[in-house]
């Protein structure tokens, strides 16, 4: 099996705030991260070439400083990493960004499985993975919770809906997106640690791709983000404080409660 | 193309460097340097006090004839003939959105057997366009992909909208790339400009800070919308509308073979159709504690939620979550017990009507969005709610 797994680099969320005072946006200083959902890929890729033999290939797009994800991925297991960085891939929306990943993968014979993550904690979009399968034709499982077998040119697996659970088989090649739910990320021990440290990122720029301006980059992407702004404060509203008079409270509230007909 | 750093005018004070979201801008060897995380956002541009940054938009040509694209249309979700109610709640933007542009709303809709298939005119629809066939009934990527394609193609609506359920985030996706158009996910906000743009907006780093994006160019301009952040309108039962069947003539092949579906029959009730949630947090110290969450709750015959923090320490299941990695919910009354309110629960409870925190932590990010905030300990206002509702209901 050759598995591809795509991961993102993506700034820690917890730490991004908005300043009250100026009401402009601070990133703190911890470093970026792969995408939260990506470990769970990365994990479930890892597992499959174990079970089933064969090679798992990390790529991400990214600034140059998103090699350090590779490497984390290395560290975890797979056994090769792609960084696909140019100027020419910048402002992405998730259709030039899907185009972009789908031509890499072309560049990749035989690729059986290609694993992304549900969504990225930056965008939280989920459309990226869907968006490869089109490109590429390929059938398409998202929010996959567990792969119940492969076997015979075959995946079959289990998707998490909103409703309930869906059990599908696929033909392989095949693009699935995954959910936390379908493994628990190993932590890279100190042997895949020296093997990233060692490890040499391949990169793959527009040289090498020589993909057309126009689909790529900000000229690919159809989206434009025209502003950026902090959400709205709402105005604060009533409140109570809890001394000896809870009773009170209470009562004053379910009076509310009941004005609002609720109770 | 893209940013420009005029290098006389930078000071090298780095207000830009610590705005960028994207860590972008970084100064090398005393110079400061945009890389490829840029996504031309704009907010170093508003930070630079000394005017040295800029941003350079090549329009993107025009290839197609926008002008043949009219209307508005939603994707009418159904699952064995059940209308999703997000369906509802397209309609209800929908509408706010073809009146402004004096245009038709028209649902697509998918399926073979319809339950109340008016309701969607009651909802605000004029016309719906129906593909009725039996191997529609359940929802296949490749079939649903390959038939809403085909409708697009011919309909040429300005404007294509659906819910970002399970269906509708994958089904979207999958489009927006076949027809090599725009696609914003997650819109909590749609309105149009006087150029006929959908200006979408969106929460973005978790919901750190929001985003308006435009769909210049390219047509249809298509957006999801989370369930329960639209509300929709009053449903007119004498409202009326056309429907047009959708002829199907393709053998509607797919790689993909259903084996089974099971439904999640583990919630009581449905998180995101209660119209009352009560909801508890890490403050409640313990999974036996959820019992006066439980008892509150059933006293208001609404649903019982959660943090994540209550979720990953495994006092609740994962399904009774809220927020941004869990469901979005609007109900009229949301409570927020020993929850702390972190920007992630927030995203996915904020649009509620009424929001009730008790926290003892006064300076608690959730009063600031809470209409009702009571000051305590949980252990005391809980039971003392508890007894307060009792009495009145003569239990
Ligand atoms: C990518 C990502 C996604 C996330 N998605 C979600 C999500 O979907 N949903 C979500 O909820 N979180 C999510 N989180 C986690 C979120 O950041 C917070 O960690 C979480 O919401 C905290 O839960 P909490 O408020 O219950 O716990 P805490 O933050 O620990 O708050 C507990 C509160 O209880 C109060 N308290 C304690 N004891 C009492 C008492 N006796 N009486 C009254 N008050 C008391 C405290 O004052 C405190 O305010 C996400 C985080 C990340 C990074
Ligand atoms: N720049 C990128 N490089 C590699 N993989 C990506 C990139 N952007 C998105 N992905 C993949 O697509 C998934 C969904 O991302 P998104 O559509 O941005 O929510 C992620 O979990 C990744 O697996």
């Amino acid at each position: 099996m050759k598995i591809v797994v795509f991961i993102k680099q993506v700034p820690d969320t917890t730490d991004v705030k908005i300043d009250p005072e100026t009401n402009t946006l601070k990133r703190g200083d911890s470093p970026a991260i792969i995408n939260p959902f990506d470990l769970y890929a990365l994990e479930e890729g890892i597992r499959l070439k174990e079970k089933f033999g064969g090679e798992v290939i990390a790529i991400t797009m990214g600034p140059p400083q998103a090699k350090e994800a590779i490497k984390e991925a290395v560290a975890m297991g797979v056994d090769d990493g792609i960084l696909i960085s140019d100027r020419a891939f910048a402002g992405a929306d998730t259709l030039a960004t899907s185009y972009t990943l789908s031509q890499a993968v072309k560049k990749i014979e035989n690729v059986d499985l290609i694993i992304c993550g549900k969504q990225a904690s930056d965008g939280d979009t989920a459309q990226t993975g869907p968006g490869i399968a089109e490109w590429l034709k390929l059938p398409q499982a998202t929010f996959v919770k567990k792969i119940d077998d492969i076997k015979e040119g075959h995946i079959y697996l289990e998707s998490m809906w909103d409703e309930g659970t869906e059990k599908l088989k696929l033909p392989l090649p095949a693009l699935i997106t995954v959910v936390k739910e379908i493994n628990e990320p190993r932590i890279p021990g100190l042997r895949g640690k020296m093997k990233a440290k060692k490890f040499e990122v391949k990169l793959w720029d527009n040289k090498f791709l020589s993909l057309p301006e126009e689909k790529i980059g900000l000229n690919g992407s159809p989206t434009q983000v025209r502003k950026i702004f902090s959400p709205p404060q709402k105005e604060p509203g009533r409140q109570l404080t809890v001394t000896e008079n809870v009773s009170e409270i209470a009562e004053e509230v379910v009076n509310t409660f009941q004005k609002m007909g609720l109770v | 193309m893209g940013l420009n750093i005029d290098r006389e005018k930078c000071t090298l004070c780095g207000d830009c460097i610590s705005a960028c979201p994207f860590a972008a801008l970084e100064i090398i060897d005393g110079k400061l340097i945009v890389n490829n995380a840029c996504t031309v956002c704009g907010i170093c541009v508003d930070v630079c006090q000394e005017g040295a940054l800029s941003i350079e938009r090549t329009e993107a040509k025009v290839t197609r004839d926008n002008s043949e694209y009219k209307g508005v249309a939603i994707f009418a979700e159904q699952e064995k003939g059940n209308i999703h109610s997000v369906a509802y709640e397209l309609l209800g933007i929908g509408r706010k959105l073809a009146d402004k542009l004096n245009v038709e709303l028209t649902a697509y809709l998918l399926g073979n057997d319809i339950k109340d298939i008016n309701s969607l005119f009651h909802y605000g629809a004029d016309r719906i366009v129906f593909a009725k066939d039996e191997r529609l009934d359940h929802f296949n990527i490749d079939r649903y992909t390959e038939v809403i394609t085909k409708i697009i193609n011919k309909e040429k609506p300005e404007i294509f909208l659906g819910g970002a359920t399970f269906i509708g985030r994958s089904l979207l996706s999958r489009i927006a790339v076949k027809l090599k158009t725009g696609l914003t996910a997650d819109c909590t906000g749609l309105d149009v400009d006087d150029k006929r743009n959908l200006i979408q907006t969106r929460p973005a780093f978790g919901g750190n800070i929001m985003a308006e994006i435009l769909t210049p160019n390219h047509r249809p301009q298509m957006a999801t919308v989370r369930h329960k952040v639209m509300k929709p309108m009053r449903p007119d039962e004498s409202r009326k509308g056309r429907i047009i069947e959708f002829g199907i003539e393709s053998n509607l092949l797919t790689p993909v073979e259903f084996i089974d579906f099971i439904i999640d029959t583990s919630q009581k009730v449905n998180l995101a159709e209660a119209d009352i949630i009560v909801s508890g947090g890490r403050g409640l110290g313990g999974p036996e504690h959820f019992d006066i969450i439980e008892e509150l709750a059933s006293l208001l015959n609404g649903a019982v939620g959660a943090s994540r923090a209550a979720v990953d320490a495994g006092w609740i299941p994962y399904s009774h979550q809220v927020g941004q990695t869990g469901r979005t919910v609007s109900p009229k009354m949301y409570m927020a017990i020993g929850i702390s309110g972190a920007i992630q629960h927030l995203v996915g409870m904020q649009s509620s009507d009424f929001i009730v925190a008790i926290n003892k932590d006064p300076e608690a990010p959730i009063f600031k969005v809470a209409d009702l905030g009571i000051v305590g300990d949980l252990f005391d206002v809980v039971p003392a709610l508890i007894k307060e509702i009792k009495k009145r209901k003569g239990l």
